[in-house]
């Protein structure tokens, strides 16, 4: 990281612990809000998070790593997560996640090489009644077939 | 409070007490209960856990430590509460009421027994090849609770790699049962903040910072952890094999010191009850094992007490008379790895206030391979030095690169207590029957200052006694030259001196008060710190820090488990041992006044003792890159 890309990390974690409060508990809304701005979370942000909130670094990294939605390694632009659950399983994700997997050629887990997509399975969204469901980025598409879910990824930018 | 330990939470430092009962329904008020049938009657607030364990009753535990807060994660310890639809942790339940307990009905031993088959489906190893062998408390529990198969399967693959990057602690996180001991140890009770669950659900593991090798993060190598670890989990890095090499090698003379911390602890190692002193049988062992010459640490912790002492007695010259606004005061002292460490990546700014002086293992590595040396005509580079410590951060120390002031390695190898007994043992030697023998010439003898280091204060002891002996030329007013201010377990001691009818050389001292303060645990050195920062210790001269809780008896490596009482007992050993020494200033050892007529010449501080006895930190910072 060159000198003044830490320095910027650094102003964006002292303006957002004065935001939300020098607490253990200002933890995750300071770590959502780096990673809408950087789109992940590096070594170097964390350890500026631990070292404002007066806490070890391990322990930010603990959050990070148990918490799905966050990062601490870059990703695409844009992430695609399909819902892995029971229920939509039974209404046909596997046909869903091999079409998606040969549009953008690449495998769940993985960032297509462009960085467009990151492709992923998610735990339940709570969209079981309109199953198989799928999030990108914020927004949640339902009622998904394969030709659908491809579209949907092409429009992406 | 600081807004620092405020934060913090749990605390492990912070003492669980009951306070006086207001009236007879509050907290702290007697309740009559009832455990397995038998009535009891006991204050409100308590937990089951500690009232059973007072009257007896056997309850088991993984993840309940003494030292540390109460996690409540293991569960090993449920027992059935009558009205309750669960069964309840004990460890976590305090008594507010009149209840019915049972500790071991049916519901609870299935409970428990399923627990140890769910811990051992991913519990990967065989015990006969781990370190803890017949000193595990899952392996002990699995026989208290007659595990006869593996009901949840075993896992048959190994999990993870065995982290072996740090020169002191070795992480197998296969045998890992996720108790989180370590964690408390390291958050809580040390403040150092290496290791934390990481991951989540069946991938939850104990790691450290972006999973990185041990050797990578800010670990100050206490060993604490290991200590604490109820399985092979954690361990020491072992050097023995390279020693049974050395001594088998006709070419090397091996020489090894003895810290006074390991006598008093390693006899738990063969059976006997903690606050065994085994000086004699442990030198007589050390002996027939094959080493060449047995040495006492404490002779260079009197040589320690020289440098220290004369270093301090130097800064206040300094700063009362010279009026040197760059002389740095409270002068802390630089004996414990862990500590130096510690402060290095924590403080990195205020190393000036640490001593110069090196500790006594490498005082003596740089001694030995020197004056020893020259003295008995062996060329250095064919002696091996061996230090038995009670300490895993003496590994670390000892492979500095900076240590190596007498041309070679100063020390080669950093033996901690468990480690020596182990290698007792593969000799078949029995340690409480071995006949006493004393230390080799031409170190001998010690005095007590020195084999006091062992406990917490201990080192403070040791200089008030020689420091005020040189200043006023008279001994130090307390009875029995036993300082009692700076005793016992209180994470943080602070007492003071009066200096009066000063001899000539240092009237400029007349009528200054020596105000000193001892800490033990990194936790409190924090504190200490913090005091620091905020000047409020600008009248403060010495202030001793050890970074394990207690002192060295409670170090890294000596023998598991350790407890509040078994580090009481093991220092009441010390300090009894060193109540019968006839010497017990280290100015007074007729070895150390030996070593300043024959070889360092030109006395304490002076040119050779500076390189060789004294050293430099590395500003190491808390970045992990």
């Amino acid at each position: 990281m060159l000198v003044y890309e830490k320095n910027a990390v650094s102003e964006l974690v002292s303006d957002l612990t004065e935001k939300y409060g020098k607490k253990r508990s200002s933890l995750l809304p300071i770590l959502q809000e780096i990673q809408q701005r950087y789109n992940y979370i590096s070594d170097f942000a964390q350890q500026e998070v631990a070292r404002m909130l007066d806490i070890h670094p391990v322990e930010v990294y603990g959050v990070i790593s148990f918490y799905a939605f966050l990062y601490d390694k870059p990703r695409g632009r844009n992430i695609v997560r399909l819902c892995k659950t029971i229920i939509c399983d039974l209404a046909g994700t596997k046909a869903i996640a091999d079409a998606v997997k040969r549009e953008l050629g690449i495998e769940f887990g993985d960032t297509t090489k462009d960085g467009r997509v990151t492709l992923e399975y998610a735990n339940c969204i709570g969209m079981c009644d309109h199953s198989p469901a799928m999030l990108v980025n914020d927004h949640v598409f339902t009622g998904l077939d394969p030709e659908t879910a491809c579209k949907i990824l092409r429009e992406i930018k | 409070m600081n807004t620092q330990t405020e934060l913090r939470s749990p605390m492990s430092q912070r003492p669980h007490i009951i306070s006086k009962a207001k009236d007879r329904t509050g907290i702290g008020a007697n309740v009559g209960i009832e455990v397995n049938g038998e009535k009891l009657s006991v204050p409100m607030g308590k937990t089951i856990l500690e009232i059973c364990r007072e009257n007896n009753v056997h309850i088991p535990t993984l993840c309940y430590h003494e030292d540390l807060c109460i996690a409540g994660n293991c569960r090993m310890c449920v027992v059935e509460v009558e009205g309750m639809k669960t069964l309840q942790a004990a460890c976590a339940f305090p008594v507010t009421g009149p209840v019915k307990i049972r500790t071991f009905s049916n519901k609870v031993r299935k409970a428990r027994k399923h627990i140890l088959d769910l811990l051992l489906s991913e519990h990967y190893g065989e015990c006969y090849s781990c370190v803890r062998n017949n000193n595990c408390e899952l392996q002990s529990l699995a026989k208290e609770y007659g595990v006869d198969g593996y009901e949840f399967g075993h896992v048959c693959e190994s999990r993870f790699e065995i982290d072996k990057t740090s020169h002191a602690v070795v992480r197998d996180m296969d045998k890992c049962i996720l108790c989180r001991r370590c964690v408390r140890t390291c958050i809580d009770l040390q403040e150092v903040g290496v290791l934390e669950a990481i991951y989540r659900g069946y991938d939850t593991m104990i790691g450290t910072f972006m999973d990185k090798p041990l050797a990578d993060v800010i670990c100050i190598n206490c060993g604490q952890c290991i200590n604490r670890c109820p399985t092979g989990a954690l361990h020491a890095n072992d050097p023995s094999d390279d020693i049974w090499k050395a001594i088998e090698d006709p070419s090397k003379h091996v020489v090894i010191q003895t810290a006074p911390s390991p006598r008093a602890a390693i006899g738990e190692e063969f059976g006997l009850p903690p606050g065994t002193s085994m000086t004699g049988q442990l030198n007589t062992a050390i002996r027939r094992m094959g080493f060449d010459r047995v040495f006492d640490t404490n002779f260079s912790a009197d040589l320690t007490i020289m440098e220290e002492g004369t270093e301090l007695l130097n800064r206040l010259k300094s700063a009362i008379v010279d009026k040197d606004k760059s002389v740095m005061l409270p002068q802390f002292t630089s004996c414990s790895p862990g500590w130096v460490k510690f402060i290095e990546h924590f403080y990195p700014e205020h190393l000036n206030y640490l001593s110069s002086a090196k500790s006594p293992q490498q005082m003596f590595g740089a001694v030995i391979k020197t004056f020893y040396a020259k003295e008995q005509n062996i060329d250095p580079k064919d002696i091996v030095t061996v230090a038995v410590m009670p300490c895993a951060a003496k590994k670390f120390e000892c492979n500095r690169p900076e240590m190596n002031s007498s041309g070679y390695k100063d020390v080669d190898y950093g033996l901690t207590t468990r480690e020596l007994a182990k290698m007792i043992r593969e000799t078949g030697l029995v340690l409480p029957e071995l006949p006493k023998s004393n230390f080799d010439e031409p170190f001998g003898e010690a005095s007590g200052a020195g084999l006091i280091f062992g406990a917490t204060g201990g080192v403070m002891e040791a200089a008030l006694r020689t420091v005020y002996e040189l200043v006023t030329g008279r001994q130090v007013p307390f009875k029995n030259l036993n300082i009692e201010a700076c005793r016992g377990m209180e994470g943080i001691k602070q007492a003071s001196v009066k200096l009066e009818n000063c001899v000539e050389q240092f009237s400029f001292l007349e009528g200054v008060e020596l105000k000193f303060m001892v800490a033990h645990g990194t936790a409190n050195a924090k504190t200490v710190m913090e005091m620091l920062l905020k000047g409020e210790l600008s009248d403060f001269h010495f202030i001793e820090i050890m970074g394990c809780p207690g002192g060295c008896i409670g170090g890294g490596g000596q023998p598991i488990p350790t407890s509040e009482l078994i580090r009481k007992l093991r220092a009441k050993a010390i300090y009894d041992e060193e109540a019968s020494l006839p010497v017990r200033k280290s100015h007074e050892n007729p070895r150390i006044k030996y070593i300043y007529e024959k070889f360092l010449t030109d006395g304490p501080c002076g040119k050779l003792s500076h390189k060789l006895l004294h050293t430099h930190y590395q500003k190491r910072g808390k970045f992990i890159s």
